[in-house]
């Protein structure tokens, strides 16, 4: 009996003891691309500098990433860590006080070393909310042969107008070939994203200063009537269902002289495993019409501590780890400088050997060409390129972004597209309360 | 007498449904096709058939990338579980709405069913705030209790229609013999009822198996099953139809196989007094 009970206070003793040296498990919420799935596969690094750490990996489509986070961070759900999310949620949570601030990270992380478009979009009143992971801005890519037999050479920087001429010059239909692909499904991050971009070039905005929408503005119909005369008259058949993939595939099975969409396309369309014509693209700068700002967009992928956190640290050192730029140097030591994630780091940009890489100067002069702030001409009262950093946006956005997807379709005109967008904006601002 | 049937008749009738059944089976294969395809074949144009590269290089990847066996087992941990839960409390609830009914049974079948009417989102934030109350965020007990909610008043439904086909004097003469109700429903009307019992569970498994709202709006790591695998497998920025192919099919080969090897079982539970 004697021994029985010593043998069980000594199980009992070894079990605390193994409890006591347990690892703190993290839960990260991430999007399902390229650059996030090589961090799973790096994670030993991390566990050798952090064993006591153990992280436990949610990979969600975008949207369905979007409305859980949201969900989760909005009701102090605790089921997340770490967040991925993008510049557009992150003032709004930073203002709401559903984020940690980030203003502590220690020196060795060198934030002054992140660059300031993107530091920017991440912080409210000083706060640093969320580090970023990997940035984007968008920008053309074309095909070098079809530019070359077309007889035209695309400058770095183009305008619409050049744009409008080398499609027309590209376009082969009988054989499949056209001109442009742009985006055309509807949504806030799929047409609008593109179409509210595009504006910026041509002095348009969403609101004024009194927050008064402005699709009825002459710089919104001349956006809008580009759009479609590009796409109606050389853009591909269908085009209102297409996204970021549906053009991807479309350039990578050579059927589009020109893409412009997002930075990081630039890796897939250039990789012979995928891409029929990798060692045909060339890169150029979104387009402008001289008024200013290019048709470009700013976006990041950044991770964020929700404010309902139990593990601060350990997610601290999670994302002070995965945001580093000890970790760029991992991942181009194990995968090769093309595969670093871009667009975060002025140190990266900096280094002789990244600057090899063929989009690398097109995609930071594209990042450093926009604007989060003063997006378009005229003053706006809102954040943001692509998008307005107001919690109805989203909503909105899509609603428009089906208005002009049904305009592209042919369903209405671009006229009624833009009167619709008028209306419904009005009507949703009234009801927020931003106009009376 | 038996009613002659055409040869010709016979035919029409024969390709009509292997029609039918192809096109509803064409998905499926084509998912299939394509777990096998390289990502730039899987989105060729005109598309590749069978003249292709097969690979395992996408199943490769969803096993290197994402724990099967843990999304696998949460999966039949739930269906099972929902299942069970759900059978426990709804033939109770059919045997009193068919041998004892009132005037309002019809009533509250007709309202029971009117619950599947409302959309889940609906009800997403009350759900959500009530299961972090209760710590069951991301716990196989809760989605087993959310699960078994939702598939609730089908189970009942059909318990409820085998149930009236079983004649009532049979109870009768179990009762006379002296058989308590718990007997009653264990003992005489279960094993009466198996094939509609066996095509309710059947049918109840396959409903969990492929919910996929609640599963993934109240999982995250430790719980989450074959569904969220699948999300995860989907991308905005970059080619992923091949590996979300080779995730799907892995997804759906257990319940596959096991609607296979019970279809007998299934289309007899379905058609139970179906020819009355």
């Amino acid at each position: 009996m004697n021994t029985t009970f010593r043998a069980l206070m000594g199980a009992c003793a070894l079990g605390a003891l193994a409890t006591g040296a347990t690892s703190e498990t993290i839960t990260v919420a991430t999007v399902n691309n390229g650059d996030m799935i090589r961090m799973q596969g790096l994670m030993d690094d991390f566990y050798a500098k952090h064993p006591d750490i153990e992280v436990e990996w949610v990979t969600l489509e975008e949207n369905v990433l979007r409305q859980r986070v949201t969900q989760d961070v909005a009701t102090k759900g605790g089921q997340f860590d770490v967040m991925t999310i993008g510049t557009y949620e992150v003032p709004i949570w930073g203002e709401r006080g559903w984020l940690m601030s980030l203003n502590d990270m220690p020196e060795s992380y060198d934030v002054d070393d992140l660059l300031p478009a993107i530091r920017d979009g991440l912080t409210v009143e000083g706060e640093l909310y969320a580090a970023p992971f990997y940035g984007e801005s968008s920008m053309v890519m074309y095909r070098t042969d079809l530019m070359e037999a077309a007889g035209l050479e695309m400058p770095d920087a183009p305008t619409w107008s050049f744009i409008k001429e080398a499609a027309a010059a590209m376009t082969d239909e009988e054989n499949e070939i056209y001109g442009i692909c742009l985006r055309g499904k509807a949504g806030w991050g799929e047409n609008m994203a593109f179409l509210t971009a595009m504006s910026n070039s041509y002095g348009a905005r969403w609101f004024d200063m009194d927050w008064k929408p402005q699709f009825d503005s002459e710089a919104w119909a001349n956006t809008l009537n580009d759009y479609l005369e590009l796409m109606n008259s050389y853009g591909p058949p269908g085009a209102s269902g297409n996204g970021f993939n549906e053009n991807l595939a479309l350039f990578q099975t050579g059927k589009c002289g020109m893409w412009i969409d997002a930075t990081v396309a630039a890796s897939f369309v250039t990789n012979p495993k995928d891409s029929s014509v990798a060692d045909k693209v060339g890169f150029a700068l979104a387009p402008d019409n001289g008024l200013g700002p290019r048709g470009n967009w700013l976006w990041a992928w950044n991770l964020g501590i929700p404010a309902g956190t139990k593990k601060v640290d350990a997610a601290k050192a999670f994302v002070e780890w995965a945001t580093s730029k000890e970790y760029t140097a991992l991942v181009a030591g194990k995968e090769g400088w093309a595969n670093v994630p871009p667009g975060t780091r002025k140190s990266l940009y900096e280094n002789p050997e990244y600057q090899d890489v063929p989009f690398a100067k097109m995609t930071l002069e594209s990042i450093l060409a926009a604007n989060p702030k003063k997006p378009t001409v005229d003053e706006v009262p809102y954040v943001g390129v692509q998008f307005v950093a107001i919690p109805e946006f989203q909503g909105l956005g899509t609603a428009v972004g089906q208005q002009f997807s049904a305009a592209l379709a042919g369903q209405i005109s671009a006229e009624q597209a833009l009167e619709n967008a008028q209306k419904l904006t009005e009507r949703e601002m009234m009801k927020a309360g931003y106009i009376k | 007498m038996a009613r002659t049937v055409t040869t010709q008749r016979k035919l029409v009738t024969t390709v009509f449904a292997w029609a039918i059944g192809i096109a509803i089976f064409f998905p499926i294969l084509w998912t299939i096709l394509t777990s096998f395809k390289s990502e730039a074949v899987a989105i060729a144009d005109p598309p590749v058939w069978f003249n292709f590269d097969w690979t395992l290089e996408n199943y490769a990847t969803v096993q290197e990338r994402s724990n099967y066996f843990r999304h696998f087992m949460n999966s039949v941990i739930i269906s099972v579980g929902s299942t069970v839960l759900g059978l426990i409390i709804a033939v109770p609830a059919a045997w009193s709405m068919a041998f004892v009914p009132s005037k309002r049974t019809k009533d509250i079948l007709m309202w029971m069913l009117s619950t599947k009417m409302l959309p889940p989102v609906g009800v997403l934030v009350p759900i959500y705030l009530l299961f972090r109350n209760l710590g069951l965020l991301d716990t196989q007990v809760g989605l087993i209790i959310v699960l078994t909610l939702i598939n609730l008043p089908i189970i009942v439904w059909m318990l409820y229609t085998y149930f009236k086909e079983i004649p009532g004097e049979i109870l009768e003469a179990a009762r006379m013999d002296g058989a308590t109700l718990r007997s009653e429903i264990i003992h005489v009307l279960t094993p009466m009822a198996i094939p509609g019992m066996a095509s309710t569970v059947l049918l109840n498994i396959i409903l969990a198996w492929n919910e996929a709202f609640w599963t993934l709006n109240l999982t995250a790591a430790k719980s989450a099953p074959l569904t969220a695998f699948i999300a995860s497998y989907s991308s905005p920025e970059g080619l992923f139809y091949a590996k979300l192919s080779a995730a799907s099919t892995m997804a759906i080969a257990p319940i596959l196989i096991m609607g296979w090897f019970s279809q007998k079982q299934l289309v007899r539970g379905l058609t139970f007094g179906a020819v009355k």
